[in-house]
């Protein structure tokens, strides 16, 4: 330990310092966490091993206090700065190792709507947990859907809108897909401030996720009974 | 029909508004003289936390229902994804027309119609330029990380003031506001808008039993 209240991030083991990087996720110290990654890196961690239990960890206990009224939006996004910064670093390296991949999701806020911040809190933590991630961006026309539906083939289609006038889009795509005859090939979920359960089951989505965390537990469970259908098919 | 002054004054109405409309309200009631209806306000740090609107509306709905005759509910849509409606409906009561009070100042068709033009736009209205330090910058976290102006407005290209009154003060701070989110700027003088026929119907329509109304709805 240094002098004072300083913490000397070199100076901690394997596991305190995985303990500090959850404290400074939360506290959004982006700095710190691009220097603990990098010291893991040195020790031999597998990049995917600092991801999930350093990242992916202190997102979700930072997840865990937004859902329970402790953290707000403000706080959220500096933690996720926070959490890009050390997922920048892994990203290539994890391509290099061979992470393993659970899913690919297409994923972009409707037509009409400029609003990302939850979706892209989303797109970080699906990444985070082995998924590919396709991020269409904002405002986007169903055929921007389609057309990276039927290029990438994901497993999940994500869509995002923050406003009450464009959330009812989602249904536009949705029938879309329909129409397409392809509809079954894949799980919507869809997310949003004014959204809810009752509005997804209305316009033909599989499930609504209130938050990032949500979103990545219920695409991992879809992932999972997909699974299972293959091996029991 | 509308019923004189004298029958107005012996009936008990409520307008139950979002605290960001408090000085229009009361200035559409004082300049139609609508003497007999109430305002009572919720908080308006609501605006920033819409999914709590519902359950704020309908507790004091529960409050104050008994020592009125009706409650028009001052508030649009508001970010609550249709949610406001469902407890509205409920409670068989009206709310204020639109998505937005942004909507129901511009005229909903009219801010319907600039919907692709706006889509870029941040709104402003009287409120929201006298609040912008407490609601936007400090509400958004932007005094403490200012950093986050992009996460928030990087889509975003103008400021569109909506503004209630012509005050060149308001004006001189809408401009300053847009200039410190790094955008365009945009005055637009809509006045009251809906708000005053919203209020005025509900104020000189004939009160009906409640068990009538409930019936009808």
């Amino acid at each position: 330990m240094a002098d004072g209240d300083d913490i000397v991030l070199e100076e901690l083991n394997d596991s305190e310092l995985v303990k500090q990087m959850h404290d400074d996720l939360y506290d959004g110290l982006k700095d710190e966490i691009e220097e603990a990654v990098h010291i893991l890196l040195r020790r031999k961690w597998e990049p995917y091993r600092i991801l999930t239990e350093a990242l992916v960890e202190g997102m979700r206990i930072v997840g865990i206090d937004f859902r329970d009224g402790i953290l707000f939006v403000p706080e959220v996004l500096m933690s996720a700065n926070a959490m890009k910064a050390g997922m920048a670093i892994l990203k290539p390296l994890l391509a290099e190792t061979g992470a393993p991949r659970v899913g690919k999701m297409v994923i972009g806020t409707v037509k009409g709507d400029i609003h990302d911040i939850g979706k892209n809190l989303v797109t970080m933590m699906m990444e985070g947990a082995g998924f590919e991630v396709i991020d269409l961006g904002i405002n986007n026309a169903v055929e921007k859907y389609l057309d990276a539906i039927a290029e990438h083939q994901p497993d999940i289609l994500g869509m995002s809108a923050l406003l009450t006038t464009t959330m009812p889009y989602m249904k536009v795509v949705i029938d879309a897909l329909k129409e397409k005859g392809i509809r079954d090939d894949i799980v919507v979920l869809v997310g949003g401030a004014p959204l809810n359960e009752d509005f997804a089951k209305a316009i033909g989505a599989d499930s609504y996720c209130r938050d990032a965390a949500v979103a990545v537990e219920t695409a991992k469970q879809y992932m999972m009974r997909k699974h299972n259908q293959r091996a029991a098919g | 029909m509308p019923e004189d002054a004298t029958t107005r004054a012996t009936r008990r109405q409520l307008i139950l508004a979002c605290g960001a409309l408090a000085r229009e309200v009361n200035a559409v009631i004082a300049a139609n003289h609508l003497h007999h209806v109430t305002v009572q306000c919720l908080p308006a740090g609501l605006h920033n936390r819409p999914k709590e609107i519902p359950a704020a509306v309908r507790a004091a709905v529960a409050e104050h229902r008994d020592e009125y005759d009706d409650i028009l509910v001052g508030y649009a849509d508001c970010g609550t994804g249709g949610e406001l409606d469902r407890v509205l409906d409920e409670l068989r009561l009206h709310r204020l027309p639109g998505a937005h009070c942004y909507a129901f100042f511009s005229g909903v068709a009219e801010f319907g119609r600039r919907a692709d033009e706006d889509m870029r736009a941040f709104f402003l209205t009287d409120f929201l330029v006298r609040q912008f330090e407490t609601l936007v910058i400090e509400g958004l976290g932007l005094d403490r990380h200012p950093e986050l102006r992009d996460a928030y407005f990087g889509h975003y290209e103008k400021v569109v003031y909506l503004a209630q009154t012509d005050d060149p003060r308001l004006k001189r701070e809408a401009e300053a506001a847009a200039k410190r989110l790094g955008l365009g700027y945009e005055h637009r003088l809509v006045g009251l808008g809906e708000l005053v026929p919203a209020i005025v119907e509900f104020a000189e329509e004939p009160l009906r039993p409640r068990e009538k109304r409930m019936s009808e709805r």
